[in-house]
Parts: structure tokens; C-alpha cells; sequence
């Protein structure tokens, strides 16, 4: 497999980016350091480069129908502009992907998913595709992302639009406006548990938005953010990331996402299944744990309860913001109270650790 | 990239300070670069021995965890145990407070083995391997 690089890569190496081979792109791990830009975005602002991200767009008069049976939340609740987060499973309820649906039009929308796994969702949308009239165009390649995140977003794009953005309210979009007198789509959404922005604009018009995104924001602090603290600021607030808290061996109510699974809203891909975890609680679950010995738990180590093998850490690292060692793991119902004693097998060693409650940052006001 | 004159390299990025019959080992500036911010010290047990090429010690930082092999075999005399509460030292100062063990050498000509500051320097400029 080649990796590939986005429109920002010559940018990043420009700027001290660490760069690093993740799910087939070439992208900047960390510039500074991971936990000095995990502070930055939680004080101030960090730049991120998410040009990996896949873009779908589906158009035709079955727009809705086709989404309604392709994810689980429900799509007819969206308003024009207006943005929902949900899971997409397969029949057996095991998660395909979790994405963004922006509403453009009721017969147009916009798909984000996960840059590793943009073929299996195009194929798998291809095949869900063949009974509804719609129309979908994979423009992955020919959309960049910039997401700028952290209190001082607003502040720090406003310098360069004229459009008042304190009407952008979380989790709505405006389709298109100039910043820095480039035509993008301008989303408030993101995925650190800030304030912040998803920009999409053209390739071509990437590296200069980056450019001059730093110029405006460097004096207030703004910091170039890498893929390291992307993960260590999405892991404090317990946000799933596909591969680890989702699969398709893990259902979105096994993750603890059953508010996006809305099993009222007509037929849809897993419906059964769900409905079935739903109403006699699922077998396994993802908590939340902190080490209570010295460990690092890191994914895939065992988890166990007086000696038996009960899961599995999904995700483990240092929390920056709680300057804690965390972990995400899935592990039978039956222990998944907080204050359960777990232990956490590493390097062949147990090492004691406890249920705790999620998430495990919250930002303030919120 | 800072790489004394005085110390010695193993080729998996340790330094190695002879004093007497004692090495001092740590690991180089261009390990702690590249391993980033250091959260968790895995140290050996004092009195314990290693033989040269064993994994003793663990650092993790955020994203990495990476093994920490004997440059040398022998007895570990001393552990920094100041590692403990301040990871970050390793970051700091990897050929100062950032030390990680010394080892009662058992094999002196086992230090033959190891890079000087010209070859560690030209290992490191190649991007480590």
C-alpha cells in the first residue's frame, strides 16, 4: 500500500511536524510535543490537518430513505445546516464506521467518515445504495479539512470572516462562507471535547487557510496539533475512535452509544440486534479506568478480575489534562460498575486499576 | 542534537559513562526527541543482573513504549529512582538527572562494542537504524 499525504504535508515538515504512517497517510504525530499542544487546545487553540477524513455526498429524491436504513440515528430530525453524529452497522450490528451527517438539502447530504476506513464504507454504502434512488460521489480527494480547536477558536476565525460565527451553535454548519477571502464549509464541530471548527475547503486553498490561520492565531497562542494529542484530547473525553472503541465486533450500544441508536425511527442495519442489547443490556460493555498502581495500560492488554481474563483495554495512556494514567476497555457487564477493582495485564504483570465514570474531562459551562 | 564527546552509544540509543567499574547508562538526546514527552519509568530491581542485549527497563511516553536493553552485562548497583515521580526528567536531561541505572560491570571488553560520539552521531543523523 503507498501511503498517501495530504495537501498539508510539505506545510507540516515546514513546521517541525514529526511525521508518522497512520490508517495509510502520512501525517504529523506531534510539532512541539504531545502534552504542550493537549494544553494548548485546551487553553487556547490548536491547528489540525484531518484532510484524511473521507467525504461521501449523497443527492437524489431517496436521500433520506437511504440513509434512515444506513446508520442508527435518525437522520429525518436533522434540519437544513444542521449536523448529527451517528453509527453506521452492519446487519449483525457490529459497527461498519461512526460518521457525520450534514443535511445541505433535503435531498443532499454530506457524509464524513474515518480516513481508514473510507473503501469499506464506499463499498458498503455502494451496496446498501441499489434499492433507493440516490447518487453517491466519493470527494475524499478533492476535499481538504483544517479543524482549528479550543476556547479561542472563535476568536481566531473571526479575525479572518466578516460573518458574525457566535450564531454558529455546536453541531451546525454554514455551507459556504469566505475566511480569508477562501470559499470553505465551516462546520462547529470537532473532536477534542472544545469550542472549535471543522473548515473543508479545496486542496488547493489548504496550505494558505493553514498559513494564515497560524498568522492571526500564533499571538494568542495557537499551536500546529499533531495526531498524538488528537487522540490523548479525544480519549479524556471519551470520545470513541473507530478500531478501538467501535469495530465490527463492537456495537455502538456496547460502546455506550445507545443515544445514537434510535430504534424507533423505522428499518435500519442492525435494528434487531440493537434492539435486542437495548432491552436486555448488551453482554459487554466500554468503560472507563484508572490505574491504581504505576502502569501505563495501553490497547489490547488483558483485563481481569481475580485472575480471570473479564476484557480487554481498548485505549491507555497518559491523560495530560487529569495527569492521570487512563484507559478505555470493553469488559463483561457484570463488572462495569465504578469502583470495581480490575487488573490490567501488562508486560505479564498485574497491575491494579478501578472502574471510574466517563468522561473523564468535561470542559467547563458544560 | 547534543552528543557528548566523553560518553559511549549502543546502537539502541543508550549512552554509557564509565566511572571505575561502574557504567552509568541512559538513553541519548535523540532517543528522548524521539520518543517524545516521557509519562512512566519501568525501573529494574537494584542488585539485580543483566546480561548485555537484555531488555531491564521500560520508558513509555503518550504514544510509545519502548524497551530499554543492557549496553553492558554486570550487576545493577543503582536505579534512579527519582524517575519514579519525575518521568520527564528523561526529556529534561537525558545525560544528567535523566539517568536511568549504572551496572557493576562483570565483561570490560564488552565496552568495545560500543559506538563513539562520531559514530552514535552518524547512526543518529541516518534516523536511528
Amino acid at each position: 500500500m503507498t501511503v498517501k499525504q495530504t495537501p498539508l504535508y510539505e506545510t507540516h515538515l515546514r513546521y517541525g511536524g514529526r511525521i508518522v504512517e497512520f490508517g495509510g497517510w502520512s501525517l504529523p504525530v506531534q510539532y512541539t510535543g504531545i502534552k504542550n499542544e493537549h494544553q494548548a487546545v485546551r487553553t487556547k487553540a490548536g491547528l489540525f490537518d484531518v484532510s484524511h477524513m473521507g467525504e461521501v455526498v449523497v443527492n437524489g429524491p431517496d436521500a433520506l430513505g437511504f440513509l434512515q436504513r444506513l446508520v442508527t440515528n435518525d437522520v429525518s430530525k436533522l434540519e437544513r445546516n444542521q449536523i448529527l453524529y451517528t453509527p453506521m452497522c452492519y446487519k449483525h450490528g457490529g459497527t461498519v464506521d461512526d460518521l457525520l451527517v450534514y443535511k445541505k438539502d433535503a435531498d443532499h447530504y454530506l457524509l464524513v467518515i474515518n480516513a481508514a476506513n473510507i473503501e469499506k464504507d464506499w463499498n458498503w454504502m455502494q451496496e446498501n445504495a441499489e434499492e433507493f434512488d440516490v447518487n453517491l460521489t466519493n470527494i475524499s480527494n478533492e476535499t481538504a479539512q483544517i479543524a482549528l480547536q479550543g476556547p479561542l477558536s472563535e476568536t481566531i476565525v473571526s479575525k479572518l470572516t466578516d460573518v458574525p460565527l457566535s450564531e454558529l451553535k455546536y453541531y451546525w454548519f454554514m455551507p459556504e462562507i469566505e475566511i480569508a477571502g477562501k470559499k470553505v464549509l465551516l462546520s462547529r464541530t470537532g473532536y477534542t471535547g472544545e469550542d472549535g471548527f471543522e473548515i473543508y475547503c479545496s486542496p488547493n486553498d489548504a496550505t494558505y487557510l493553514w498559513d494564515t490561520i497560524m498568522e492571526v492565531g500564533s499571538p494568542l497562542g495557537l499551536l500546529p496539533a499533531g495526531l498524538g494529542c488528537r487522540d490523548t484530547l479525544r480519549f479524556e473525553v471519551c470520545f470513541p475512535l473507530y478500531g478501538h472503541e467501535l469495530s465490527a465486533d463492537i456495537s455502538p450500544i456496547e460502546a455506550g452509544l445507545g443515544m445514537f441508536v434510535k430504534l424507533d425511527k423505522g428499518e435500519f442495519n442492525g435494528q434487531e440486534t440493537l434492539q435486542e442489547q437495548k432491552t436486555n443490556g448488551p453482554k459487554r460493555r466500554i468503560v472507563g479506568f484508572e490505574m491504581v498502581d504505576r502502569g501505563v495500560a495501553r490497547a489490547e492488554y488483558p483485563i481481569l478480575v481475580e485472575g480471570s481474563y473479564v476484557g480487554v483495554v481498548t485505549t491507555g495512556t497518559y491523560a495530560p489534562s487529569l495527569d492521570k494514567n487512563l484507559g478505555l476497555g470493553i469488559i463483561q457487564a457484570e463488572y462495569v460498575k465504578v469502583g470495581q477493582k480490575i487488573d490490567i495485564e501488562i508486560r505479564g504483570k498485574n497491575v491494579s486499576a478501578q472502574v471510574i465514570s466517563k468522561p473523564f474531562y468535561k470542559r467547563e459551562g458544560k | 542534537m547534543n552528543i557528548p564527546k566523553e560518553l559511549k552509544y549502543s546502537k539502541d540509543h543508550e549512552w554509557v559513562k564509565v566511572e571505575g567499574n561502574v557504567a552509568i547508562i541512559g538513553v541519548t538526546d535523540f532517543a528522548q526527541s524521539q520518543l517524545g514527552d516521557v509519562v512512566f519509568v519501568e525501573l529494574p530491581d537494584e542488585l539485580s543482573t543483566v546480561k548485555v542485549g537484555d531488555g531491564f527497563s521500560v520508558i513509555e511516553s503518550v504514544k510509545a513504549v519502548s524497551d530499554i536493553y543492557a549496553p553492558v552485562s554486570g550487576k545493577i548497583v543503582r536505579v534512579n529512582q527519582a524517575l519514579t515521580d519525575g518521568p520527564d526528567l528523561i526529556n529534561q536531561e537525558p545525560y544528567g538527572e535523566g539517568w536511568i541505572v549504572a551496572i557493576e560491570i562483570s565483561d570490560s571488553s564488552e565496552l568495545n562494542d560500543l559506538l563513539d560520539s562520531d559514530a552514535y552521531a552518524q547512526l543518529a543523523a541516518e534516523g536511528g537504524h
